[in-house]
């Protein structure tokens, strides 16, 4: 957001560097005296907590490529050499794959609460778009870094999620196929792969760097939404994010840090699965194949589709139907607080989603797959049907004139504010402060 | 002035020189493409292994062995007469793929169980041993393994049933389990590749 600079260079030094590079400005102006809603909860303490996590996923892989073998032969080896021997292995390993599972919990913490906030909405299109493709890069990360291993599961991944794209063969007969010997580098998964997707689980990390770069530059060009959805007006609406965001963020950083460190310290190896400790073997397939928990309702969708090229374009639609929602979504008031009615979809979507979760978990049969499908086209129905028609049929209740009214509990008193669900047609210019 | 002089003679003169040389470059930039895609695709090596030599003779009656071919295994099976009469008596009309994936047949010829064999060795059967759904490797290949409700093969990945002759019959996998180049060099050696 725009705001005069209060900016002082205090020394010679950084007076002489303002005249050449503002960057120290940069950093007041966008993260101390930057105006945040001064009604955040700790919902939105989650943007923070992910930037931690990629830090300590950069930091932590880092240390694990300097003693990890990408080969065939050495890879599995090389990893209980890191467990075993090298001093502290343990703790960068568990502290990366842990890591990788609570990058997601936070990823899908911060999602829901976008969904509930509206936080897609006019004026915060692109930036909810730049989130779905880093959740995306994310997802591709994780996956190749599961493959590293080399396990029985990170084989056997690989082989299942790879051949997902020989199901264009479906479209236009042998282009699939010639897909996935392009990807394999051969004709089946091996050593040519595994170096592949090492390179890659190496580059993607920086690619994401660079679109969170992007991401926290479309958030602080339109300022952070809140859960009242009404934007920022005057400058009783906001505080400065340092001390008091930082200080939040911090605080909320820390609790989150002590479920992760419980995680590493006392159960390494619980979100894992026991068949990654035996080494790949290319003629035996582990008899219950499963991805991470982080996976489970995209699976859960692959699966529920009998169709094989069908099913994985359910899978990859569950992810980019997201990329439509702010145009999916009609109604202009963005809090679900202030919708009676989609709160309450809002809530069986999450259901949806947990549900989808727990079935991926499970075999694809019976009463199992029946469910499957019933949630698979629920998940679909909520965004391609719930969305457009609730938005346009519910009557929102009235929303506070202001951030501040809505700190100090006044209802909302204006019918005319509610109609244009808040006067969000002149976003965030906060021109008094 | 030359320049003028040309200008005024051929105003089109320019343009085309700037177009021929976007278009250069431009196509010029998309070829170099080509081998940074190209590295990535099965390399000599990788198709230098294409070939291997089976000695049949140990594999009793009843019996199926895995050989490694590509990286990919291959079901070697001795088929008894009840499984080739299981197989060559079911009806083309039961078949949820009715191809026969042989690469040495016609993509059309039907997946018959003399189609997936070879004629004079209908006992053995010898396919691929990947399901073609998302390449897991189906059980049936030990004597206690689940081998399906059609007595061939059976995916515990997602639920595929093959039967004795290597075809889908029941689950997602949209096709029958491909049948390897092979020829037999004598009664009881084969070449796959």
């Amino acid at each position: 957001m725009s705001h005069p600079s209060s900016y002082e260079p205090t020394n010679g030094f950084s007076k002489w560097l303002d005249k050449r590079l503002p960057v120290l400005r940069m950093m007041h102006g966008q993260f101390v005296e930057f105006p945040t809603p001064r009604n955040l909860n700790y919902l939105w303490t989650f943007g923070a907590i992910l930037s931690f996590c990629l830090v300590v996923q950069l930091i932590t892989g880092i240390v694990l490529a300097m003693h990890y073998i990408p080969s065939g032969d050495h890879a599995f080896e090389s990893i209980e050499h890191l467990m075993r021997d090298v001093n502290w292995g343990w703790l960068m390993r568990y502290s990366h794959a842990v890591g990788a599972s609570m990058f997601f919990v936070a990823v899908y913490v911060h999602m829901a609460r976008g969904l509930y906030y509206g936080s897609y909405k006019d004026p915060r299109e692109v930036l909810w778009i730049l989130g779905v493709l880093i959740f995306l890069l994310m997802m591709a990360t994780a996956f190749m870094g599961y493959s590293l291993p080399w396990g029985q599961m990170s084989f056997w991944a690989v082989t299942v999620i790879t051949n997902l794209f020989s199901s264009f063969d479906a479209i236009l007969p042998g282009a699939g196929t010639a897909i996935v010997r392009w990807i394999w580098g051969g004709y089946s998964v091996s050593e040519t792969t595994l170096n592949r997707l090492f390179s890659l689980h190496y580059l993607l990390p920086f690619i994401l760097v660079g679109v969170v770069a992007l991401h926290i530059w479309a958030l602080h060009v339109v300022g952070s939404n809140n859960p009242a959805g009404v934007e920022i007006k005057s400058s009783s609406d906001s505080v400065s994010f340092h001390p008091y965001i930082t200080m939040k963020d911090g605080f909320a950083m820390s609790l989150f840090w002590v479920a992760f460190a419980w995680l590493i310290f006392f159960a390494p190896n619980y979100l894992g699965h026991a068949d990654n400790y035996i080494e790949a073997n290319p003629l035996q397939t582990p008899p219950h194949i499963v991805p991470e928990w982080y996976f489970l309702p995209q699976y859960a969708i692959l699966r529920a589709v009998p169709d094989k090229l069908m099913g994985v374009i359910a899978m990859f639609g569950s992810i980019v139907v997201l990329f439509f929602v702010p145009w999916l979504d009609t109604a202009r008031t963005k809090s679900a607080k202030y919708r009676p009615i989609f709160k309450w979809f809002f809530w069986l979507f999450m259901f949806t989603c947990i549900a989808l979760g727990y079935l991926g978990a499970k075999p694809a049969e019976g009463s199992y797959l029946l469910w499957s499908r019933i949630f698979t086209a629920y998940y679909f129905i909520h965004f391609l049907i719930i969305m457009p028609i609730v938005g346009v049929m519910e009557t929102p209740k009235k929303l506070p004139n202001s951030i501040t009214d809505d700190v100090l509990g006044k209802s909302g008193s204006s019918a005319a504010t509610s109609a244009t669900g808040g006067g969000e047609t002149a976003p965030a210019a906060p021109e008094n402060r | 002035m030359a320049n003028d002089t040309t200008e005024t003679l051929d105003p089109n003169r320019r343009e085309f020189v700037m177009v021929a040389a976007g278009a250069f470059a431009g196509i010029g930039g998309a070829a170099s493409l080509w081998p940074l895609i190209d590295q990535m695709n099965p390399d000599a090596s990788a198709e230098a292994l294409a070939s291997i030599e089976v000695d049949l003779a140990p594999v009793e009656e009843g019996q199926a062995i895995t050989v490694l071919w590509r990286g990919k295994p291959v079901f070697i099976r001795n088929r008894t007469d009840a499984e080739v009469k299981a197989s060559t008596s079911v009806k083309m009309t039961d078949l949820p793929d009715p191809d026969a994936r042989n690469e040495v047949l016609p993509g059309d010829a039907p997946a018959t169980d003399v189609n997936r064999t070879k004629e004079g060795h209908e006992k053995w059967l010898i396919i691929v041993g990947i399901c073609t759904h998302l390449g897991c490797i189906p059980k049936g290949q030990g004597l206690t393994d689940n081998k399906g409700e059609f007595g061939g093969w059976f995916c515990p990945c997602h639920g595929s049933h093959y039967d004795t002759a290597g075809r889908i019959r029941k689950g997602p996998a949209p096709r029958n389990l491909d049948v390897p180049p092979y020829k037999f060099i004598s009664d009881n050696k084969i070449v796959i590749g």
